[in-house]
């Protein structure tokens, strides 16, 4: 951010801060939920598609102040997703077909996750007043 | 007078404790402390080496996280301390959704090369850094 006045820098970390808290006790929710590998999985790919969803957004109709876009951004959406668990989980993968799933199901899933997101903000993104209902 | 004082400190005592095992707060608590770290890292990293073509914040925020999460893991270490520092402050440092976006925005704009090559070598390094933890933790145990 071009803010370079301490406070303003400062309210800035706070803000992520919170968004961090917010965003990593929904992972740990998850985890909670779900066995470890298909809980990392789902929250990476949830959380690609929204962040794909706020980025394009950003492209095409631009609603959200730059504010918040980085609370949720760099804050929740950013602590939701995680790769060190990701990486921990691949490093001690038992069988190599293991080892291949979980980076399969990561990589492919989160691709999928930014391209849906992508097509969801092209989608709603674009002020359309004639949506196709017209003749 | 006394009895009212002790407990007072008593019922201090286990309030505190009563904080200190709740898992959400501590590992809310480390994601706060992450993603703050993570916002301040990748502002030092474009303000160093602004790159625009590469995307080298996340990179090194997920390499320099994987490797602090096998350290805590390899360690041994359990119970709040692994949900504060493994779950909460690398788990929110390191980000996918970022890695995975920049990536796709890559391979959008042309460099398809580049986009493949920064999937491949963010696992890589990840990897390595987690093997080189175990090492460490191994090496630091004999």
């Amino acid at each position: 951010m071009a803010d370079t006045h301490p406070l303003v820098r400062l309210e800035t970390v706070a803000l992520i801060a919170v968004g961090g808290f917010a965003g990593s006790n929904l992972r740990f929710f998850a985890m909670g939920l779900l066995p470890d590998v298909p809980s990392i999985v789902l929250v990476n790919a949830v959380g690609s598609a929204v962040l794909a969803f706020l980025v394009y957004e950003a492209d095409y109709a631009n609603r959200l102040t730059a504010r918040t876009r980085l609370v949720f951004t760099t804050g929740v959406l950013s602590s939701l997703t995680t790769y060190s668990t990701f990486a921990l989980q691949t490093a001690l993968a038992a069988r190599p077909l293991a080892l291949g799933g979980i980076v399969a199901a990561n990589y492919g899933l989160g691709l999928a996750g930014v391209l849906v997101g992508r097509l969801l903000a092209r989608r709603f993104g674009v002020p359309r007043p004639t949506g196709g209902e017209t003749a | 007078m006394s009895v009212l004082l002790l407990e007072g400190i008593d019922m201090l005592g286990r309030t505190a404790a009563t904080i200190d095992l709740e898992p959400a707060h501590v590992v809310g608590t480390g994601g706060a402390i992450g993603a703050s770290l993570r916002y301040v890292t990748t502002q030092r990293v474009t303000e160093r080496l602004s790159s625009e073509r590469v995307p080298l914040a996340t990179f090194v925020v997920n390499v320099v996280g994987s490797f602090v999460l096998g350290l805590v893991v390899f360690a041994g270490v359990g119970g709040s301390t692994l949900r504060l520092v493994g779950t909460g402050i690398c788990g929110s440092f390191t980000t996918f959704s970022s890695f995975s976006v920049e990536t796709v925005r890559l391979y959008e704009r042309g460099d398809r090369t580049l986009a493949v090559a920064n999937a491949a070598v963010t696992l890589v390094c990840s990897l390595a850094a987690i093997g080189l933890a175990w090492l460490l933790v191994a090496v630091t145990a004999l």
